[in-house]
């Protein structure tokens, strides 16, 4: 009792300088958000301005490594004459319908495996096997399905998404506390509403995560099937570009798909944070 | 079965429950063998033992969360097949479901009672207030201390008024002063809303001071070895564990623990 005091006791400077003497690297070291995000923001500045000068030099043919401006320049026109937002509203359209196609399906699947011995044993070997199967190699046979419309996007990113999803959601209900559950039982809950009203909300917080992390492949296999097959899109765009050397054109639009992928991610961490608030409230609040 | 529960009295009415011949085993670990215990309604027993001794196995297969290899447990003169209402279990962590506040979770507990919306918000309060505490209802679990969030398991198990409290080594997580003040309000909650008590422990002064009976388990097998009626005054004074008598059932429990070991 004593000795923890005394060390509870002890001014906080003196414990930081004490720790950082002895471990100036290595996990427990942190910085304010504030040095965070300028470190992060230099990195930058310095990866377009080293950018500039290679290509203001002319080390390298405009051709293969265009200026960050005329990137600029060329989304700045694509974004006046209106086919960026063509090209996106149509990709954007296909990614939500074929992650929430996947998403609608494994959900109940993968929370069913998580919960019963059975149902796990009925689905997860297949889902295991077919997960190692590579999508790409699908995209020949979903053209020859369906066609290469709409639909067959829908497809492909189903494939990319939907395996993985459903082993991510069944091993998120299997991490809930056996604890809980067994509170459940001695409540007298019957197992039907033990499910819904403890393991359900008890496994969203990593169910949300696993739709997070599924959401960002879902851009990839977009991206791969309108580079195959596709008549629109900014897969498509891209192919297209490379018909004409417009490789400005390609960096721009890849810059634009990592974009659109970083701002859904942080609009479902931002979601996240505020459905599980509760998770980190602090000692105090 | 005793007399029917009038909501909120004072004086709740426990259940016995006989332990007959329980023999529990898991492959070739045997972790009870040929238990037998009768504890009396309204009585608060512990049962202490090394980690180990089967303590815990016996308490699940109380509540009925787990079942027995042999023999049976019967509550109220009916045997446990499984787990049920007229027994709360008060398990080692606090088990509040983290996305609820305080108030929800005591709330969340009496549910299945049939009560109305409004009643089970006014008894979750009353039974905050009976564990100290009031003010911290809108509190989640991430906001409370491990003792408060102990507290609030306490007033849920009993919000619901179940016949029979199982407590497994509730206390054991928690730091040393916490714990002390846990005992004492257990004892006093027990004393004025008495039902039975089954508590394990590894605290040989909780089990002296909360307790009218303390069973010492031998283990592996895990074997009955001896009863030690307390009979120290209720209400129990705080005190009281600075007392000859006191020592001498602690020393008395302590060295039965010890009895044939090295």
């Amino acid at each position: 009792m004593t000795i923890t005091q005394s060390v509870a006791d002890r001014p906080p400077v003196e414990r930081a300088a004490v720790r950082r003497a002895w471990r100036p690297f290595g996990p427990s070291r942190s910085i304010s958000r504030r040095s965070y995000l300028t470190i992060a923001a230099c990195s930058f500045v310095v990866l377009v301005a080293v950018w500039s000068l290679v290509s203001a030099l002319g080390l390298t043919d405009e051709l293969f490594l265009p200026s960050p401006l005329s990137i600029v320049e060329r989304l700045v026109e694509q974004a006046q004459n209106g086919q960026l937002w063509d090209d996106m509203g149509t990709s954007v359209y296909r990614v939500l319908c074929g992650y929430l196609l996947a998403v609608v399906v494994a959900l109940p699947i993968g929370m069913l495996a998580g919960v019963s011995a059975k149902v796990e044993a009925a689905t997860e070997p297949i889902v295991d096997f077919v997960r190692y199967m590579p999508v790409v190699a699908f995209v020949p046979l979903t053209i020859l399905w369906v066609g290469i419309g709409d639909p067959q996007k829908f497809l492909i990113i189903w494939m990319g998404t939907y395996f993985q999803l459903v082993l991510m959601v069944s091993d998120a209900v299997r991490q809930v506390p056996r604890s809980y559950i067994d509170l459940g039982a001695t409540l007298g809950m019957p197992y039907r509403s033990v499910l819904r009203q403890i393991v359900l909300p008890a496994s969203l917080p990593r169910v949300w995560d696993a739709l997070r992390i599924s959401l960002g492949w879902a851009w990839t296999w977009l991206v791969v099937a309108e580079l195959v097959a596709a008549s629109t899109g900014m897969g498509y765009r891209i192919m297209q570009a490379q018909r004409y050397f417009a490789s400005d054109l390609i960096i721009a639009y890849v810059l634009v798909l990592g974009l659109l992928g970083l701002v859904f991610d942080q609009l479902m961490r931002a979601a996240g944070r505020r459905m599980f608030r509760y998770q980190r409230m602090g000692a105090r609040a | 079965m005793s007399a029917p529960i009038t909501q909120h009295s004072a004086v709740a009415h426990g259940t016995p429950i006989t332990i007959s011949h329980l023999t529990k085993r898991f492959g070739a670990l045997t972790a009870l063998d040929d238990v037998s215990l009768s504890i009396d309604g309204n009585e608060f027993i512990s049962i202490v033992g090394r980690s180990g001794c089967g303590k815990s196995t016996l308490l699940s297969i109380i509540a009925g969360l787990d079942g027995a290899t042999e023999g049976q447990v019967d509550v109220g003169g009916e045997e446990v097949y499984a787990p049920g209402r007229d027994r709360g279990v008060v398990f080692q962590n606090a088990t509040l479901l983290p996305w609820m506040t305080a108030q929800e979770n005591v709330e969340f507990a009496l549910k299945p009672s049939g009560m109305s919306r409004r009643e089970r918000a006014d008894t979750a309060r009353e039974y905050l207030a009976l564990v100290g505490l009031t003010g911290f209802e809108g509190h989640y679990a991430s906001q409370l201390s491990g003792g408060m969030q102990q507290r609030v398991a306490l007033a849920r198990s009993f919000s619901y008024q179940p016949r029979i409290l199982l407590l497994d080594e509730p206390f054991g997580a928690l730091d040393a002063l916490t714990r002390r003040t846990m005992q004492r309000l257990l004892t006093e909650i027990w004393e004025k809303h008495r039902l039975t008590v089954v508590l394990i422990t590894h605290d040989v002064e909780e089990a002296v001071y909360t307790s009218d009976r303390v069973v010492v388990m031998s283990a592996r097998p895990g074997r009955i070895r001896a009863e030690v009626p307390i009979e120290l005054e209720r209400p129990r004074d705080p005190h009281v564990i600075d007392s000859p008598e006191f020592r001498d059932y602690a020393t008395e429990v302590l060295d039965l623990i010890h009895e044939g070991t090295v």
